[in-house]
């Protein structure tokens, strides 16, 4: 009993924790991409701090969903933190959902965010949340089907038993559909956490924000707890991937060694795929807005192809 | 793609280091925030840039900041879009009579804490726009000011450490 | 008289005893026109308790049979009660209690301007006949019903009959209702024929009689009957016509109950009538769901009448049920009982949940109306100032239909979505294939349904008003906002607490199917088939009120800045913020219109006039971007061009000479008397 409410805990704070440094990591990637110093790894937190001994600004035109809408995000982040697989399959609070649950704890926190967009009677805000909620219906089709395809193969759609018989089965990560899954997964993820291609995360130009645009009116704590989110909702995003496509080194057991090698191979993976997306959003432009449903309905036909392999090779 | 990534590979870090400058460049007028504010900030500020009508020639100098020579990141700071997420304002120009107001609008929709530093001659005196029919003064007439960076206009290092200066940090 | 049971043929009777009362009582006070609302509505409410009473007797296992052999020709009016009718009036009892409640307060504008009389009396013969529909076991007491549902529920819709064009829905209303009860007619009267019965307990043994052919026919007659009283695509286009006209409470009830009586038909007829069928039915179904939830949606989301867009996701939530039902049929014909039993649980616990939300959000849009006097979002905007409760309820119904957890919505759909999930145990390619499809059309459904609700709660209700109306819009009268709190109530509860329908669907489809449904829940949690899914919808609400309790007091804790203060919203230094700064409901939907413009095949126009002294200065700009309906231009309107081509061609028979018509007589009485020796 013990060792389950201490991982759960641990768990809890690796994600709460360890956000920021995700964050920071793939700033400092894209800035040594770009041939500069750039901000050091633990800029986010300082970024953080900062904010909380800030005052709140808030609009006139707004209401109580402008104010709910960060813990909102918040609460649905820690959550989902309880449930990922980050360092265990065994976590003992699984049970509270499945992966389908997952996606849509992440919509209800999209909505909302989307909700506030428009509370505050600004374009800007408005213009985001029609982009946001646009791409984010656009998205998952590709979401579940890919899920499909993952369950097809694992017989489940559990977080923990998905990892549990990918981790069962070695030859895994050379099968074709289980690669098409991984790559539609990714391109969600890009879409989902407003990264190069579909959004840029460091634009100044209004028309071309997505998600940002969305909290152009918040500032003080409430800024701190919407990053925050945002930054929770990456590092979960990329933990799924990981664990749930590489599950190499994930606890099967819950004793100390196995729980260290996990948090280990959990660091390891997550600089890798930090890395990866800094690469991606140096090489390639922010695609216009009208272009990225074709890049949606280009990742779901993979993810069908990855369903069709599925079912043609058992 | 490719050659892309070969220039990257190819290209070293170009960030150069950060060399004093002569102080009669930069004026520390007053303290808006306190001791602990400015020692947050000096981990992180987030700045807003506005131009209070200016000719733009401070605007360059400003942009070079964002460049991988001066890289103003390294030192936490990070410029931002709207004025709700800014701690500093960097006001340049002399300010004209249209944007007199906008410029008072940003600085009430900034949160507190918050520092203004004015770059430039025009944002200190009006400089070579003193008098005008459409100017109505300096900076310091319109929104409170916590330090000013001569120059006509100043270049990046001297902004920079006017920025810095503002929160009393020394290079 | 044949009686069975005492306890339910009391409450039976104590329900019909108070839709009468209430009909009869508007009629006799109709001069004093408040006593005419209370006692009519009051009566319709009282009837609606019984009937929940009545519906949640009959799922404990309750029995009534009911016989009044000489009321009716052709074996009297039989009724009798198992588990699935038992569910279905439970369904209707949840919509039409609030329904009546709210109509109490609901109906006070009306007084002078439309008989409330009137307004009363066909409210309790429609609901007493809705009520009535499930129960019913012998053909012609159905089709008698049916059409008396029919008719009142016409009525209630051209309840604002000054108006030109709800007379024009009403009518279209009409006629797909009666297209649909003559497709109805004849696949009765077929399978009375082929069975030799009239009698629905009778049907279920004697399907096997059935030729293949037959059973094909009937079948289709069938669903094109139930259908278009469920408004499944392409039979859906009276559906966004008659809703928003309607008055509020009736839409409320048209689209929470009176669609469901369609999916009962269904239940009906794939499960119990006609017996098991070919592969290809389920597959109709399922690709017949998986069109209308998605085209449902689409147009809700491009559309600026707040009603209207409800009426379109009731579409789209058909949709959903009939994914369920069809992948229940498709599992059935591949000898999977436990999956097929599944997938049923799941269509019909969201039938109860669409039953609680939708009426909930028409409610409230409903009130909406009644305080500012329009349903054109354009003219909307905030209102979560000015109306906070009815925003909070209109909140939890956008949330609930939205699926988002702790919810209702989120439970029926994650059900739904497990049932085709676990589809890979049937192996035949085409249908894999058909399923992965389904499940594609109902995760885009779901996305599609919350962008399109953030925009009508978001555009309703937030930011500032965009019009004068909106801006002195007041709070509704406590009867209408009691309803709405009751079923906001009910999302809750049916969201955190599943255990609560699961227990009683799970031995209804048992009934029906004989299956065991491939589920384990407890009060707690739901399991999919032995470990397939997991959710516990209970853990998570609880979880979501200990991180939101937690977080601001670890906030506090820590001594953040807790100033707060007010300021215009950021324009860019802009002097003015006005309303028309706002994002607009169209300009919402303009990614999707663009994206889907296939199917929306939009028509823009741009109307620029200019100042008369220069063209340098602007007056006006007209921006007009409207979709086109196919259903309507590709579908319709050919169907009825042709329809009037051959009532030209026939008008030559009306040739108004009596020797002609006469002789028209004596062909048809020689015809007959051929046909019949």
């Amino acid at each position: 009993m013990l060792t389950e409410i201490t991982i759960e805990f641990l768990q809890l704070l690796i994600v709460m924790f360890g956000s920021p440094l995700l964050v920071g990591v793939i700033r400092k990637v894209k800035a040594r991409l770009q041939g500069r110093r750039g901000a050091s790894i633990f800029q986010p937190y300082a970024d953080i701090r900062k904010l909380l001994a800030k005052e709140v600004v808030v609009s006139e035109n707004t209401s109580w969903i402008f104010h709910f809408t960060p813990y909102l995000l918040a609460t649905t982040m820690l959550f989902s933190a309880l449930i990922v697989p980050v360092l265990t399959t065994r976590a003992p609070l699984g049970f509270m959902g499945n992966i389908i649950a997952l996606m849509y704890l992440f919509l209800l926190g999209t909505f909302f965010l989307a909700l506030a967009g428009l509370d505050a009677g600004s374009a800007f805000g408005g213009m985001g949340s029609s982009r946001e909620v646009a791409i984010a219906a656009l998205a998952e089709p590709t979401v579940l089907i890919a899920i499909f395809g993952i369950a097809l193969r694992a017989g489940t759609t559990s977080l923990d038993g998905i990892i549990t018989r990918s981790v069962a089965d070695p030859l895994l990560m050379l099968n074709a559909g289980h690669l098409l899954a991984f790559f539609a997964f990714f391109i969600v993820a890009l879409a989902e956490n407003g990264r190069l291609p579909v959004d840029n995360p460091a634009t100044h130009l209004e028309l071309t924000m997505i998600h940002e645009a969305m909290i152009l009116e918040y500032s003080g704590r409430l800024l701190a707890l919407v990053e925050w989110a945002a930054g929770m909702k990456l590092f979960l995003f990329l933990t799924l991937l990981s664990n749930l496509f590489f599950p190499w080194g994930i606890a099967l057991t819950n004793t100390p060694i196995t729980i260290f090698t996990a948090f280990v191979a959990l660091a390891v993976k997550l600089l890798l795929f930090g890395a990866a997306i800094a690469l991606v959003e140096t090489s390639v432009a922010k695609l216009r807005l009208f272009r990225v449903p074709e890049l949606l309905a280009g990742s779901f036909t993979v993810a069908l192809l990855a369903v069709v392999t599925a079912f043609f090779i058992r | 793609m490719t050659s892309l990534f070969e220039y990257i590979l190819k290209t070293p870090v170009v960030t150069e280091a950060l060399k004093p400058a002569d102080d009669t460049q930069i004026e520390v007028i007053a303290r808006q925030i306190d001791e602990s504010a400015r020692r947050r900030f000096g981990r992180s500020l987030h700045i807003r840039q506005v131009d209070a009508g200016s000719c733009n020639g401070c605007e360059l100098e400003i942009g070079a900041l964002n460049n991988p020579y001066y890289d103003l990141e390294r030192f936490g700071m990070h410029f931002v879009a709207s004025p709700r997420h800014a701690d500093c304002l960097l006001v340049t120009g002399p300010v004209t009579r249209n944007m007199a107001d906008p410029l008072k609008r940003t600085y009430d929709a900034t949160p507190a804490p918050k520092i203004v530093v004015a770059i430039g001659d025009c944002a200190h005196d009006c400089g070579v726009f003193a008098g005008g029919y459409g100017v109505v003064g300096p900076v310091s007439a319109i929104v409170p000011v916590d330090a000013v960076v001569h120059g006509c206009p100043p270049a990046p290092r001297e902004i920079l450490l006017g920025i810095r200066a503002a929160l009393e940090k020394r290079t | 008289m044949v009686i069975e049971s005492t306890v339910m043929l009391d409450l039976f009777l104590v329900t019909l005893a108070c839709f009468s009362a209430g009909a009869v009582g508007a009629l006799a006070t109709a001069r004093w026109t408040n006593l005419s609302r209370l006692v009519g509505h009051g009566g319709a409410l009282a009837g609606a308790i019984a009937a929940f009473a009545f519906g949640v007797a009959g799922l404990a296992g309750g029995d009534m049979q009911l016989k009044v052999p000489d009321l009716l020709p052709l074996g009297g009016a039989a009724f009798g009660v198992d588990r699935v009718s038992a569910f279905f009036v439970v369904v209707i009892a949840l919509g039409a209690i609030p329904s009546a409640l709210y109509a109490i307060g609901y109906t006070r504008e009306y007084a002078g301007k439309y008989s409330l009389a009137g307004m009363a009396f066909a409210f309790n013969v429609f609901v007493a006949a809705m009520i009535l529909v499930p129960l019913v076991r012998n053909v012609l007491t159905f089709l008698v019903l049916w059409e008396l549902m029919s008719l009142a529920s016409y009525f209630l819709v051209i309840t604002e009959h000054k108006r030109e064009e709800t007379l024009r829905a009403g009518w279209v209303y009409f006629v797909m209702t009666h297209a649909g009860f003559a497709a109805l007619l004849m696949g009765f009267l077929l399978l009375a024929r082929a069975t030799g019965t009239m009698s629905f307990t009778e049907w279920g043994t004697a399907a096997a009689q059935l030729t293949p052919a037959s059973r094909n026919l009937i079948f289709i007659l069938f669903a094109l009957g139930f259908g278009s009283k469920a408004g499944v695509v392409p039979l859906h286009v009276w559906l966004p016509r008659a809703h928003p006209a309607a008055p509020s409470h009736v839409s409320a009830l048209m689209s929470g109950v009176m669609i469901k009586l369609g999916v009962y038909g269904m239940v009906r007829v794939a499960f119990d009538w006609l017996g098991a069928g070919p592969p290809w039915w389920g597959a109709m179904m399922l690709t017949v769901g998986a069109f209308s939830g998605v085209l449902g949606v689409l147009y809700a989301l491009v559309d600026a009448d707040l009603k209207r867009l409800l009426a379109y996701s009731s579409v789209e939530n058909i949709g959903i049920i009939m994914l369920g039902l069809g992948a229940a049929m498709l599992f059935q014909s591949s000898n999977l009982p436990g999956l097929a039993a599944l997938a049923l649980v799941a269509g019909l616990y969201h039938t109860l949940n669409h039953a609680a939300f939708k009426s909930l959000l028409f409610m409230g849009a409903g009130a909406v109306l009644h305080a500012t006097h329009t349903r054109n979002m354009e003219e909307l905007g905030g209102l979560i100032k000015r109306m906070p409760q009815t925003a909070i309820f209109f909140l939890v119904g956008s949330l609930a239909i939205a699926a988002l957890p702790p919810f209702n919505g989120f439970l029926s759909e994650w059900l739904t979505f497990q049932s085709l999930l676990l589809s890979f145990q049937i192996s035949a390619h085409t249908v894999n294939l058909i399923f992965a499809l389904g499940v594609a059309a109902l995760a885009l459904t779901s996305g599609l349904a919350a962008a399109c609700f953030v925009k009508a709660f978001g555009i309703t209700f937030l930011a500032l008003p965009r019009s004068e109306t909106a801006a002195l819009a007041r709070e509704v009268a406590w009867t209408m906002r009691a309803a709405m709190a009751l079923l906001a109530l009910a999302c809750v509860v049916l969201g955190v607490a599943p255990s609560l329908v699961l227990a009683p669907l799970e031995a209804t489809v048992f009934d029906l199917m004989g299956g065991h449904a491939d589920m384990q829940f407890d009060f707690t949690a739901v399991v999919a088939k032995d470990g397939f899914g997991w959710v516990a919808p209970l853990w998570i609400a609880l979880g979501f009120v200990a991180f939101l309790v937690a977080i601001p007091l670890a906030l506090r804790l820590i001594g953040v800045n807790h100033r707060r203060r007010y300021y215009e919203t950021w324009g860019c230094g802009r002097a003015l913020q006005t309303a028309r700064f706002e994002y607009t409901a169209m300009a919402f939907a303009n990614p999707f219109k663009r994206v889907f413009a296939l199917l929306y095949r939009p028509v823009k126009e741009l109307d620029i006039e200019f100042h008369p002294e220069s063209r340098y200065f602007v007056r006006t700009i007209g921006y007009y971007n409207e979709g086109r309906l196919i259903f309507e231009d590709a579908l319709y309107k050919p169907l009825l061009r042709l329809i009037q081509a051959l009532a030209r061609e026939a008008r030559v028979l009306q040739s108004g000479n009596v020797h002609g018509y006469l002789v028209y007589i004596l062909v048809a009485l020689v015809a007959l008397l051929i046909l019949t020796v």
